[in-house]
């Protein structure tokens, strides 16, 4: 110890002022630094204030229908033009936005945790506790998830969404649970692990703090793809007419109706599916960019 | 004589990165010359530029003449027939050099057949009589063994029969004993010195081991940043070097014939090849710095017969022992004294910290894939005890196999041992609640052999050291983690970083904060030095010994080097397939051991003093350490024991195959588990 040293620890210790680097302060600071990062949540950011506060500026709300005009191009009037049956397609394509980004978002929040939280349990307790998980993993993984969907789609009429978002993503989230399972095992046997149960960290706390920080490129981008295919099952099973319900709308139900007319009436299309390739564009954007905060290895500007 | 190899002037770069710059030199028939330098310094490139086995990216320069003949640019043709003809190599890891699923004599007679026109029979006879001159017992026999089959010694035997095998003109040895443990390497290296009166070959050894090279090198090239910084004949160079870093370098070396104190490190670490500094590459961390220095690349000065050193101020550097380069405190804040082990008897009165008696830890021993039996039990520790009293450090050594580190992890899972008792700082671990467990935690901690390994990846810095004050329900813990980090030597302003950013030997500071972010009274080192460079490692020795002697820590000391052990240690207890074989105080066991194996472990540690090195005379172990799950019966050493395989009647012989030899105190606190024991001065 030289005299200059401990003069500073000294120092250090009289001022209050002391920085603390966390991990959560420096991955926010990382992710706000990339030009990804922010494009990404920015435009994530306008698509929400469009859909829940677009219809506030619109006089047209998407249950009503305009007959002086039936599949009307936009004009400044209705400006994303009319529906075969008079209605708005701005006011629907706002609601369907609202119901898509809520069911995408949260269907593939709950299925990412899920899977991280069953995998890495698990893995780390191993025994019973991962004989009785692996079990369950492997019952939803036999069931077939669309005809259970389908059976359980009179269930989920009006305002009953949330339950949509938990049973979309119960379907969602068993393939990664099992990647995250290996590769808890494997992360088990390293030192720092060791060295964190040596330091008297309880297990729990060794898995959220230690195991699951590191499989986060693997949740990040496993969560960026589950909104794509919860968008996209919510879509497919809508096309089916089993998701959400009329007269509530969904991108699915929107981009179902608006394909049958859209050879010849483009706008019932296109404005949708459009927002739609931006929306799952501007999560994968946050996503690659969440990644790279959080890998240390990532290279960033200094 | 005319050279074999004249290499003049090589470059290697890597997409535009130098990794070798401006290399040369020449060797002659059956002379040997050391390539010695840290990771990093270009040494290993060097020589896979020299055999053609660069990958396709890297750009070479210069020339390499073999016999006359240049091989850069040479077609690749011409070059595999030079290759393992000529010229062959020696790598690190022969596993990865043997191919798994052929038998090794098989690949020893192919690798005749190759280059010499000889029947199939011929081949295979020359393959068992090659194994026989390597020293591998029932050579025809074991021929017909594969790889896996070999251990890590008798793999670099075969290694060397292969090399060998066309009685080529140079042979390259590539860190060929560093995988491996101290007597094995003596054995190998003894084998490789055959080898070389065999085939009359020049060899370059690569290695960044200087004890190694003083015994074994009739010249030395150290190399620093890519470039040579200091050639000459061995003693020159370690006698009287002329070049700040190879003063730097030998005198932080740990040597055992040294009693502790303090080492000299090399201050900083290795600039990166990408970015060197203008001048002199040394520059940033040499203490004999002047302006000049940055002005230009020093050139090779000839600074004596045979002997060029890169410095411009080589007439004014002495060896490490005449003047203190260093400087007072010119250890990067790590320094004050401390580290001298304290003289005299032990003393009665302190504490124990730790006390463990009887320890015995088995592992089942499994086969098959799919039907998984027990076929065995591995005896891994076989009844240890030894205890640490309060500022007191502990060693355990051993070689792989010895049953250290199971007895390492055995403590710090502060359960029940199988059979024994461990008692920590007064509890006996097999009567702990939860509760107590964790509040012993608190006085207990770890520091792990890789500080990358140990430090979670994701965590910043702060983070990390931050986490056993959190665990232990500490709210704010930012102040203290600053503190900490100035104690052992970093930059509190660096806490935000992640531990890829560091050096090694800054990770390994990291990982020492942490351990003593709740003032523990016993730390566990676990191999804390064995993964940095020497000049780097003698920074942390220092800092460890000054932070014991600050904070009164108490030490269990985990090591296979026995170097570093005599610096650091109070006490040592040398462990065997499982059992404490000697056991004392550090100055007794290291200059009069008594057990035949301390003797021999001793014995076989190189000195980087060449004359020494060359008038010692080395205890060589026979064969490898027996399996753990089948340890011969009585003493576990007598396979092994040149006591009793040279000195002892068959009377003697009997009680040492029927009765196992417990630990006898056989002077103050000094004893050994040996039945003839007797003391003897190796070193
Ligand atoms: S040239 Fe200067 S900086 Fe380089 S080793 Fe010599 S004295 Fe040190
Ligand atoms: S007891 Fe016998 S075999 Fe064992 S070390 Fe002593 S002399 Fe050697």
């Amino acid at each position: 110890m030289t005299l200059s040293q401990e003069e500073l620890a000294e120092e250090l210790s009289d001022g209050a002022t002391t920085r603390v680097h966390s991990r959560l302060r420096v991955v926010a600071g990382r992710f706000f630094r990339s030009p990804q990062g922010i494009a990404g949540f920015a435009v994530l950011a306008a698509m929400f204030l469009l859909a829940f506060a677009g219809p506030l500026v619109t006089r047209w709300s998407y249950t009503d229908k305009d007959f002086t005009a039936f599949l009307q191009p936009p004009s400044p009037d209705h400006w994303f033009g009319t529906l075969q049956t008079g209605a708005d397609v701005f006011a629907l394509t706002l609601r369907g936005m609202q119901k898509s980004l809520v069911v995408g978002l949260l269907a593939a929040l709950v299925s990412t945790a899920l899977a991280a939280l069953v995998g890495a349990f698990a893995g780390y307790f191993l025994g019973w506790t991962d004989r009785v998980l692996s079990w369950t993993t492997d019952l939803l993984l036999v069931l077939p998830a669309f005809l259970v969907l389908a059976i359980m789609s009179p269930l989920f009429g009006a305002g009953q969404w949330a339950l949509f978002v938990v049973m979309l993503a119960l379907f969602l989230w068993m393939v990664t649970s099992k990647v995250v399972r290996g590769m808890t095992i494997s992360l088990k046997e390293r030192e720092f692990i060791q060295a964190a149960r040596y330091m008297g960290v309880p297990p729990v706390r060794i898995v959220f703090r230690h195991v699951l920080p590191n499989l986060s490129s693997l949740l990040v981008v496993d969560a960026t793809l589950n909104v794509s295919a919860a968008i996209l099952t919510e879509t497919s099973l809508s096309y089916f007419g089993f998701g959400i319900q009329p007269p509530d709308v969904s991108f699915g139900t929107l981009i179902a109706d608006g394909s049958r007319t859209a050879t010849y009436a483009p706008w019932t299309f296109w404005f949708v599916a459009g927002l739609l390739v931006v929306t799952v564009l501007a999560v994968n954007l946050v996503g690659d960019a969440l990644r790279d905060a959080f890998d240390p290895a990532a290279k960033r500007a200094r | 004589m005319r050279p074999v190899l004249e290499v003049t002037d090589l470059g290697v770069t890597f997409g535009g990165v130098p990794a070798v710059r401006g290399l040369g030199y020449a060797v002659r028939p059956g002379e040997v010359l050391a390539v010695v330098g840290e990771s990093g310094s270009g040494k290993s490139v060097a020589a896979a530029a020299v055999m053609g086995l660069l990958p396709r990216g890297a750009r070479v320069t210069g020339s390499v003449r073999l016999h006359g003949r240049e091989l850069i640019g040479a077609p690749a043709r011409e070059l595999d027939a030079l290759r393992g003809r000529t010229i062959s190599m020696v790598f690190q890891d022969p596993l990865s050099a043997l191919t798994p699923v052929y038998r090794v004599g098989d690949q020893i007679a192919e690798a005749v057949r190759v280059h010499q026109r000889v029947s199939r029979e011929n081949a295979q006879v020359k393959a068992v009589e090659l194994l026989e001159l390597v020293g591998i017992p029932r050579p025809a026999e074991r021929a017909l063994a594969f790889p896996h089959e070999f251990s890590g010694g008798m793999r670099q035997r075969v290694m060397i029969a292969m090399a060998i095998a066309n009685d080529p003109d140079v042979i390259i040895c590539d860190e060929p004993t560093t995988a491996l443990d101290v007597t094995v390497q003596a054995q190998v290296l003894e084998v490789l010195k055959t080898a070389q009166r065999e085939t009359g070959a020049a060899i370059i050894m690569i290695t960044h081991d200087l004890g190694v090279v003083a015994g074994f090198a009739d010249r030395v090239l150290v190399m620093y940043a890519g470039r040579p910084v200091e050639v000459g004949g061995v003693d020159d160079v370690y006698y009287r070097p002329r070049m700040p870093y190879t003063v730097g370098l030998l005198g932080s070396v740990p040597r055992i014939d040294r009693q502790g104190g303090r080492l000299t490190p090399i201050e900083g670490s290795p600039p990166s090849p990408g970015a060197l500094p203008p001048g002199c590459p040394f520059a940033p961390r040499c203490p004999l710095w002047v302006a000049a220095c940055d002005e230009s690349e020093p050139p090779l000065y000839e600074v004596g017969e045979g002997h060029r050193a890169a410095c411009i101020r080589w007439e004014e550097v002495r060896p490490a022992d005449a003047a203190d380069l260093a400087g007072p405190a010119g250890t990067g804040g790590d320094g004050g004294d401390g580290g001298e082990p304290p003289a005299g008897p032990r003393e009665r009165h302190r504490r124990t910290v730790l006390e463990v008696s009887g320890l015995v830890k088995d592992y089942p021993l499994i086969k098959g894939a799919v039907f998984r039996r027990r076929v065995g039990t591995v005896h891994a520790v076989a009844g240890v005890g030894f205890d640490i009293r309060e500022g007191e450090t502990l060693a355990l050594v051993g070689e792989s196999g010895s049953g250290k580190t199971t007895t390492l992890t055995q403590i710090l899972e502060l359960a029940a041992p199988q059979a024994g008792r461990i008692v920590v700082l007064g509890r006996d671990t097999s009567r702990l609640g939860r509760g107590e467990r964790t509040a012993i935690r608190r006085d207990l901690q770890v520091v792990f052999q890789d500080p990358l390994a140990s430090l979670d990846p994701r965590m910043t810095v702060h983070d990390i050291v931050a986490e056993p004050l959190r665990t232990h329900g500490r709210r704010q813990p930012g102040r203290r983690v600053a503190e900490l980090l100035a104690l052992v030597g970093l930059d509190p302003e660096h806490a935000a970083r992640y531990p890829q950013d560091f050096s090694g030997g800054q990770r390994q500071r990291v990982g020492i904060a942490r351990a003593l972010a709740l003032e523990p009274r016993l730390l566990v080192l676990d191999e804390p030095v064995s993964a940095l460079d020497v000049s780097i490692q003698a920074g942390v020795i220092n800092l460890l010994g000054a932070l014991r002697a600050r904070l009164g820590l108490s030490y269990l000391f985990v090591a296979h080097d026995l170097a570093v052990v005599r610096h650091l240690a109070d006490r040592v207890a040398v462990m065997y397939l499982g059992r404490i074989a000697e056991i004392g105080r550090i100055d007794a066991v290291y200059d009069a051991p008594m057990h035949p194996y301390t003797q021999a472990l001793l014995s076989a540690i190189p000195l980087p003093d060449p004359a020494r090195e060359r008038s010692r005379r080395r205890i060589l172990l026979e064969g490898d350490l027996p399996s753990p799950a089948d340890p011969p019966t009585g003493c576990r050493f007598r396979t092994r024991c040149p006591k009793f395989r040279g000195e002892l009647t068959d009377d003697e012989r009997g009680l040492c195959v029927q009765v196992e030899p417990d630990v006898r105190t056989l002077g103050e606190d000094h004893g050994a588990a040996c039945h003839y024991a007797e003391r003897r001065v190796v070193v």
